[in-house]
């Protein structure tokens, strides 16, 4: 029996892969099992091949595993393409359809099962991928009754019938299974699991929710991959809570739109990719001049230009730090995994109302779109802080203008927003006096920059990064995002003192916090995924000790896996070893 | 009751002697006051240009974003407090070169704001070069031996883009201007209005002369139907764009909020922040 296995299902865009996937994992999760999906998809609506691959464990997963112990395939294409990645003695579970064949020279075995046949015997080849769904509980020795009522949920407004013949898909998928038993070789059960209740989830949505839960009630954006999700999820349930969305005529209205409703009073925010992200440089100047609150999701794809839309990269951080021009204060957040995501997406927004600057809240495509397992989100953590935000009337203030950019200490001003009575002051892009009015003086231009960069000058989040190990290690590994769960897990693989830190607080960068865990390690390595290293960079910019820091980075557009990063971290201990 | 005076702050405003925006300043505060709001109620957003100033010279809520960003900002200003009265406005470099689509989509989704144009067909902040409504032939530093486009007509645009609300005046004609403005404001919808504001020091062809002797009064017109689209525009093309009036106004049109199931119950910031527990549990219970 097995602590874990991954399983594969693939075949043509467009063909059902992606809920065969989502109804196999959907209902593994509710059994109680830990899982970490990841798909492949192309920018194009139907053809071309896609896969699902779900990592089931008994265990918390946060990674993508090495290899594949059992692949569904729906054409040969899905056997060509990803037949190599299986352990040895894996399955491939066929659909006869097609008369599969496999590279004779691997050690895997093939079963031909008549997915669609069966399929299209009961009444429609849809349902091939219950079959298949069958087949695959047999072979895990799964319970079938999780998936009768999954079918049950998911079709039951369709019509009993529906859901009658897609039960007996799945029935006959597990008998045309249970008959070819004694053919194969090897064990591919899973051992049981913990039955906890846990959630599975895209980043995506755990954003969009921590979003909704930070009182966010308009979104303004604009469709790219891979952040379209949030604002399908936001359109979907911010009317829940009585708020709205629009899709703008492009991220520049988008972002712009934020700013006025953020101006306005109403916590908004805007999602996008790196393209959209280029778009809105100039106003995230804007936001950070006028000090008005503003979060922006980037969720990081393949760059540059149109670059890889569907695939795995962290190249944004550059932009995201130094992007627009002049000198703003800004903050840059990096959640440590799925569950993270969720409580920092509200600290955001607490954040750019506290500090009255704008926050971005970067994700990677792995974290955004990969679905996997979290512990269920605890309400009593959700709290919102409006800082100086003023939004009743101010008594005795008729007349005058409103000090909007007071020279405070903590160079944070107080905030009214439009309507309230007594808080009558202007805002502009423009260097500005203390009311607010354009003021290009060189003793009022020092006043105001010097109260603005101030606001952040010491900032600190309460968790800047999330270390496992001690304060002296070996090996210190620095990532962020999606290589965090990677990076964890190839670090537990190896007997010897390796901490790992996952950065959370990514601008201002956190060195104070970190330079103990710095100064403790022989050896420090950041891995990353853009050509340049651009995290490995904003370390060597903060810290002095450049020999000790070495550099791991992955820009092919797939995720890590943890056997490249623990045979990276093995050649590193090596050499040392060696010295 | 606010009167217009209590729509002015004590800032001299940087335009050039003879400038069209003053007339159009003092024709929004008087329109302000004459349809019964108080500055707290009401927020001007520009952009940037000679006419992008305006939010600074006027005592309300103002906020001068961004070159040609003005609708966007404006239309997140509404969205979030609908008790708020806003009023956009910039130049025709704003509204129609840097931030035209903007303008199109802002007309199309039909929030309702006020958005005016002054329009002088020319860059003045930028020391005189060609603009998306310079007529053809106009000569400046960037077009030396004369515009080679053929200009936007800023009426003709909106009526193509689904325009509710369409006007068009000269900022000399302050008690029309003044009118216009008050009926925009009123219009349930977005409310577009192209206003004629002679630069003195770079346009030295399109003068307040030579408005007053090219503009067509939509009155004089026989049988015109600012109700009828169809007439306007066969109008606006028929006399290329030169008229003066209110051209359209479609009074049946719903809002763009008017299409939002709840919406206009309450504004957004005074909507609850925190979200309930039993939805907070039906919500998460979607991710299981």
């Amino acid at each position: 029996m097995n602590e874990q296995l991954s399983w594969k299902v693939g075949g043509q865009q467009g063909e059902g892969i992606e809920s065969t996937g989502e109804i196999f994992s959907t209902t593994l999760n509710r059994m109680g099992y830990h899982l970490y999906s990841y798909r492949h998809f192309s920018s194009r609506i139907k053809g071309g091949h896609t896969n699902n691959n779900v990592r089931i464990s008994t265990k918390e997963v946060r990674a993508v595993s090495d290899n594949t112990n059992i692949l569904v395939a729906f054409d040969q294409q899905t056997i060509d393409v990803n037949s190599h990645e299986l352990v040895a003695g894996g399955i491939i579970l066929a659909d006869s359809k097609f008369k599969p064949e496999k590279d004779e020279d691997l050690d895997v075995q093939l079963i031909s099962i008549p997915f669609t046949a069966t399929a299209k015997e009961l009444g429609s080849q849809l349902m091939k991928n219950m079959v298949a769904i069958g087949a695959s509980a047999r072979l895990m020795n799964l319970e079938l009754q999780p998936f009768k009522d999954m079918i049950y949920t998911m079709f039951i407004k369709k019509g009993q019938e529906i859901v009658d013949s897609n039960h007996e898909a799945l029935l006959q998928g597990y008998q045309l299974m249970d008959d070819e038993m004694d053919t194969i070789t090897g064990d591919f059960e899973m051992l049981p699991s913990d039955s906890d209740p846990r959630l599975f989830l895209i980043g995506n949505d755990a954003i969009s929710f921590g979003a909704l839960n930070a009182g966010v009630r308009f979104m303004a954006a604009y469709p790219i991959t891979p952040a379209s999700e949030i604002m399908e999820y936001m359109i979907n349930h911010l009317p829940k809570v009585g708020g709205t969305v629009i899709q703008t005529e492009d991220e520049i209205a988008a972002v712009t739109m934020a700013i006025g409703s953020n101006y306005a009073g109403a916590r908004s925010f805007t999602s996008s990719a790196g393209p959209g992200l280029s778009l809105m440089m100039e106003s995230i100047g804007l936001s950070g001049m006028t000090e008005t609150p503003l979060v922006i999701v980037d969720t990081m794809r393949g760059g540059p230009s149109t670059g890889l839309p569907t695939k795995q990269e962290q190249s944004d951080l550059m932009q995201m730090i130094y992007g627009t021009h002049g000198d703003i204060p800004k903050i840059v957040l990096a959640p440590s995994d799925v569950e993270d995501a969720f409580y920092t997406t509200i600290e955001a927004f607490n954040l750019a109302e506290y500090y009255q600057v704008p926050v971005i809240m970067l994700s990677d495509l792995q974290m955004s779109l990969g679905k996997q397992s979290s512990a269920p989100f605890d309400m009593s953590r959700v709290e919102i802080n409006r800082g100086k935000t003023i939004t009743e009337d101010i008594e005795g203030q008729d007349d005058e203008y409103f000090e909007r950019y007071s020279d405070e200490e903590d160079g944070i001003s107080p905030r009214p927003i439009p309507g309230i009575k007594g808080g009558i002051h202007h805002v502009t892009g423009v260097e500005h006096s203390p009311a607010g009015t354009p003021n290009e003086g060189p003793e009022n231009r020092q006043i105001q920059m010097d109260k603005r960069m101030r606001k952040l000058k010491d900032f600190t989040m309460e968790e800047p990064f999330k270390a496992r190990g001690g304060v002296e290690s070996e090996l210190l590994i620095l990532s962020f995002l999606s290589v965090n769960g990677v990076a964890n897990e190839a670090a537990e693989r190896i007997d010897a003192d390796i901490t790992t830190i996952n950065l959370k607080q990514i601008h201002p960068f956190p060195i104070d916090a970190l330079r103990p865990y710095l100064d403790g390690a022989k050896e420090i390595l950041v891995i990353e995924q853009n050509y340049s290293a651009q995290l490995q960079s904003v370390l060597k910019m903060n810290y002095h000790g450049h020999d000790r820091i070495r550099s791991h980075v992955k820009y092919d557009g797939t995720p890590f896996k943890p056997n490249e990063i623990e045979a990276h971290i093995n050649s590193i201990l090596k050499i040392k070893e060696v010295m | 009751m606010a009167t217009f005076k209590d729509f002015r702050n004590n800032i001299k405003p940087n335009w050039c002697p003879g400038c069209g925006d003053f007339s159009v300043q003092a024709a929004i505060q008087k329109a302000c006051a004459a349809n019964g709001l108080e500055p707290d109620e009401l927020a001007v957003i520009t952009g940037i240009g000679c006419s992008g100033r305006l939010s600074g010279y006027i005592k309300s809520y103002g906020f001068h974003a961004t070159h040609g960003r003005s609708l966007p900002v404006a239309q997140g200003v509404k969205m979030a407090n609908d008790d708020l009265t806003v009023i956009a406005s910039g130049g025709d470099g704003d509204g129609f070169a840097i931030g035209m689509g903007h303008t199109v989509h802002a007309l199309k989704r039909n929030i309702d704001i006020t958005y005016i144009v002054m329009d002088n067909q020319v860059y003045g902040l930028t020391k005189g070069q060609t603009s998306p409504s310079s007529d053809k032939g106009f000569v400046t530093k960037t077009s030396p031996d004369g515009s080679k486009e053929t200009p936007i007509q800023p009426i003709k645009t909106a009526m193509a883009s689904g325009a509710t609300f369409v006007a068009q005046s000269v900022s000399s004609d302050i008690k029309q201007l003044t009118a216009i403005i008050q009926q925009a404001m009123d219009h349930k919808g977005f409310s577009f209005i192209n206003v004629f504001s002679p630069c003195v020091t770079y346009n030295k062809v399109n003068t307040y002369d030579w408005f007053k002797e090219n503009l067509i009064p939509v009155e004089d017109i026989e049988d015109y139907d600012h109700t009828d689209a169809q007439s306007a525009m066969q109008n606006i093309m028929a006399h290329e764009g030169m008229l003066k009036g209110i051209i359209y106004h479609d009074e049946e049109a719903k809002s763009y909020q008017e299409h939002i199931d709840g919406y206009l119950d309450q504004p957004l910031v005074k909507k609850e922040m925190t979200i309930e527990n039993d939805t907070f549990n039906e919500l998460m219970a979607e991710f299981r």
